[in-house]
């Protein structure tokens, strides 16, 4: 049975971490799309027309892994986490539910109608095909945002007569504060996906003196966007979610921090490898006092660490908790500084000819893809040993019928198949990148083609 | 408010069957009806813009199966654990050749993803039969709610069932064939040139295979299923689905000889949606019948709590009244024949 339950959250985790790849720059660009499609309506220049057709090339690449990877995760709450399913469907299953009928099906017919009938809609109404393919991505986001929040902190609910959890509140359940919180942390997050990724693009092209004019537009419209989410990013979100966790989860704060004593004026941990089986952390760098501080704001408050609660309500991963935590937080102060320079050298005019802040740029695009995955690394295994915090053990929820045999069967099917859409994904958006989003002046790249297969 | 929900999920299968069914089945036929690189870009672009929002409405009903009958989700995914996880993996595949065929042009990699998005489409929809009859043949569960089909036994229809029997893949070829005309049908009405012409011969061809096999299905299933029986018996105004399977598929060839492209299509529709209808009145009141009746799941045995059920049917109304509205705009945008000759994206502008 342990064996099964480690398989079926390996599967998991590996299925959601590889889909998550996909839907942090859909969720990103979308926003990024209606800033390109308002820069074009507003000025009536068609340069900002071709710029977003370039970007809605790769939207659609995107876009349709991001699909093609969704759909399992859907399914496994069923296959791998039947147990699960069949207790919390009732609440769970709203949100879920909400998702398809609400976001997906106004996110595909919209992006049909952006890839493809541009000329069709017109100006006016080829900007709204992008506002509503960033609706429905963004309310996407909140419906499966709100469902583990749900998970890290049950709100609106009540024990049914065979121990399956029933909703008692719908309104409760979408406005779950931790929902709120964690739905701003975590747009933020892909909207600093998306601006580093169109940044890196238009720094390639400027370093390598190509599409120089996008270039400009590309950086300058990653850089302006993305140092409003960085800082914002740390607060008020990243701040507000700290403190959650410390009330809500305060053994999990703990085991992200590093803690192992409880003590008053506890130190920030910078660097320092966690020794839980000796309950220390090895070469530590701490900020004395700083922990006390941004939790209470009080230098001297008393802060619980992980002695101060029994060993079976630790997170069962602690190490890799807290280097998925110090991660994520390393490199969000890492994007705060690239982005807050950036826009100062952009605002000094400096920017395009800055070629240090360039590479710089260009060379941090898997950065923010690496922070968004430790954070959600972060919240899961944060909630260990709790499937539903507080109510379900993780253990408890795998489904009782599929054995570790089979589970292992479709985990390595999943990974010889994602190897492959991996490789597949960077080589179509080099493509696209190498082939540029066309000529300044004069016709765009599907023109281009015409003639092309005309001759 | 169980029965309610029945209803509704059903109604959401049976438009993931019509939509969906269509680009499922022109993917089948993709090879056959289509030999050039042009005639394979025009079937392409027949279902170009849609084919994502069809699929939605796979993901749409099972999030709202899992939310209406949360017993049902966890016992009826985690028994078809193996089948479901190759659904999942077709679907990525074909999901991936139509995406991915467009973007480089090489005499070697338009082919692979035609012939993918073919293999694949022709899988689904024999999977997605097979699994039908697994619902309405019943499955192993007992007395825990669970149960776990391995992918075959004996291909019998024993205590001890495997995904596949006899049973199971004749209703597979079955969906294969009504998909395949389906999809066809389809084909037939967006194009024109010689994959109209193909198409339509081949939907005709296929017509008299469905029509064999419907009854030989039909016939076969009131054996397997005893409640289908008595469900009509009990309710004879249930006749009404089977009759409108019955016409959509007289329908078909009449409208096929006298060359009305859109009505042909729309009597296809009336056959699937007649034959999906059928079966799920047939097993009502059980969500998934077992081998052994004592456990099967009912509607009442799988519902969620009643709060949830009632707001839920507010937002649903609600979000499908919008979905009709994106869908409607969608189909009206992209009316008519395909023109794929001025240009090589694969896609009509």
């Amino acid at each position: 049975m342990n064996e099964a339950l480690n398989v079926h959250r390996l599967h998991f985790a590996f299925t959601i971490t590889f889909h998550y790849i996909f839907p942090q720059l859909t969720m990103g660009l979308a926003l990024l799309l209606v800033y390109l499609k308002t820069k074009a309506l507003r000025t009536g220049d068609e340069h900002y027309n071709r710029a977003a057709r370039f970007w809605a090339r790769i939207f659609g690449i995107n876009f349709a892994l991001g699909v093609v990877t969704g759909i399992p995760m859907e399914f496994q709450f069923g296959t791998n986490w039947a147990a699960f399913s069949k207790t919390a469907g009732g609440v769970i299953g709203q949100t879920l539910a909400m998702e398809g009928v609400f976001s997906f099906f106004l996110e595909s017919s919209f992006l049909g109608l952006f890839l493809f009938g541009e000329k069709k809609l017109g100006r006016v109404g080829h900007w709204w095909a992008a506002f509503l393919v960033w609706l429905g991505s963004w309310l996407s986001g909140f419906l499966i945002v709100a469902t583990d929040a749900w998970m890290q902190h049950p709100v609106a609910y009540r024990m049914g007569a065979n121990g399956e959890i029933e909703l008692a509140s719908f309104w409760g359940l979408l406005l779950n504060k931790w929902a709120i919180w964690q739905y701003a942390h975590t747009m933020l997050g892909a909207v600093q996906t998306g601006c580093f990724v169109m940044a890196a693009v238009g720094a390639f092209y400027l370093l390598t003196n190509r599409h120089e004019v996008y270039g400009r537009t590309f950086v300058k419209g990653g850089v302006l966007v993305g140092v409003v989410a960085a800082v914002l990013q740390l607060a008020p979100s990243g701040d507000a979610q700290g403190k959650m966790i410390a009330q809500n989860q305060p053994v999990t704060l703990a085991a992200m921090e590093g803690l192992f004593e409880t003590q008053e004026g506890a130190p920030l941990a910078i660097l320092g490898q966690p020794d839980v089986k000796n309950r220390k952390l090895d070469n530590p760098l701490v900020i004395p006092k700083m922990l006390s501080f941004l939790t209470y704001q009080k230098w001297g408050a008393n802060v619980r660490g992980l002695e101060a609660f029994p060993q079976d309500e630790w997170p069962d991963q602690i190490a890799l908790l807290y280097f998925s935590y110090h991660l994520m937080v390393g490199l969000g102060t890492i994007f705060i500084a690239v982005m807050v320079v950036a826009a100062f050298l952009l605002w000094r005019g400096k920017l395009y000819e800055s070629r240090w802040m360039l590479w710089i740029l260009m060379i941090g695009v898997p950065l923010p893809y690496i922070a968004n995955t430790a954070g959600w690394m972060t919240a899961e295994l944060g909630r260990q040993p709790w499937l539903i915090y507080g109510l379900m053990r993780t253990a408890q929820g795998v489904s009782p019928r599929v054995v570790a045999g089979n589970a292992w069967f479709t985990l390595i099917g999943f990974m010889g198949m994602y190897t492959v859409l991996g490789i597949l994904w960077l080589f179509l958006i080099y493509r696209e990148i190498e082939e540029g989003p066309g000529p300044d002046e004069g016709d765009s790249r599907i023109e281009a083609r015409i003639s092309v297969t005309a001759d | 408010m169980g029965t309610i929900w029945f209803c509704l999920v059903a109604i959401m299968i049976a438009m993931y069957v019509l939509l969906d069914g269509f680009d499922l089945g022109a993917g089948a036929i993709h090879l056959l009806v289509a030999k050039t690189d042009l005639e394979r870009r025009q079937v392409l672009a027949s279902i170009g813009p849609v084919w994502d929002g069809n699929e939605v409405w796979l993901i749409a009903a099972g999030g709202t199966l899992y939310f209406a009958f949360p017993a049902l989700y966890a016992s009826g995914f985690s028994g078809f654990y193996l089948p479901l996880m190759m659904v999942l993996w077709l679907l990525i595949l074909r999901g991936s050749s139509l995406e991915f065929r467009n973007h480089v042009k090489s005499a070697v990699w338009d082919p692979f993803w035609d012939f993918l998005f073919c293999a694949s489409s022709i899988l689904l929809a024999v999977f997605f039969g097979a699994a039908l009859a697994n619902v309405v043949r019943g499955v192993p569960l007992d007395a825990t709610g669970y149960f776990f089909e391995p992918l075959w036994t004996n291909f019998q229809l024993g205590e001890e069932t495997g995904i596949l029997d006899w049973y199971t893949i004749l209703v597979g070829v079955l969906a294969l064939l009504a998909l395949v005309m389906h999809g066809a049908l389809w084909v037939q009405l967006k194009t024109s040139g010689a994959v109209n012409d193909r198409a339509k011969r081949l939907a005709g061809h296929v017509w008299w295979g469905v029509v064999a096999l419907t009854a030989i299905v039909t016939a076969v299933t009131f054996q397997v299923q005893p409640q289908v029986k008595e469900n009509f018996v009990t309710w004879p105004l249930g006749f009404v689905l089977p009759l409108l399977a019955v016409a959509g598929l007289a329908g078909v060839a009449f409208e096929l000889r006298k060359h009305e492209e859109r009505k042909a299509f729309f009597a296809s529709c009336a056959y699937l949606a007649g034959m999906l209808t059928s079966v799920v009145f047939g097993v009502y009141p059980m969500v998934l019948p077992a081998r052994n009746p004592v456990y099967s799941l009912t509607v009442n045995g799988a519902k969620a709590g009643a709060y949830g059920l009632k707001v839920g049917v507010i937002w649903w109304i609600v979000g499908m009244i919008l979905a009709a509205g994106y869908f409607t705009f969608v189909y009206r945008s992209f009316a008519g024949k395909v023109e794929v000759e001025s240009d090589s994206n694969g896609h009509s502008y």
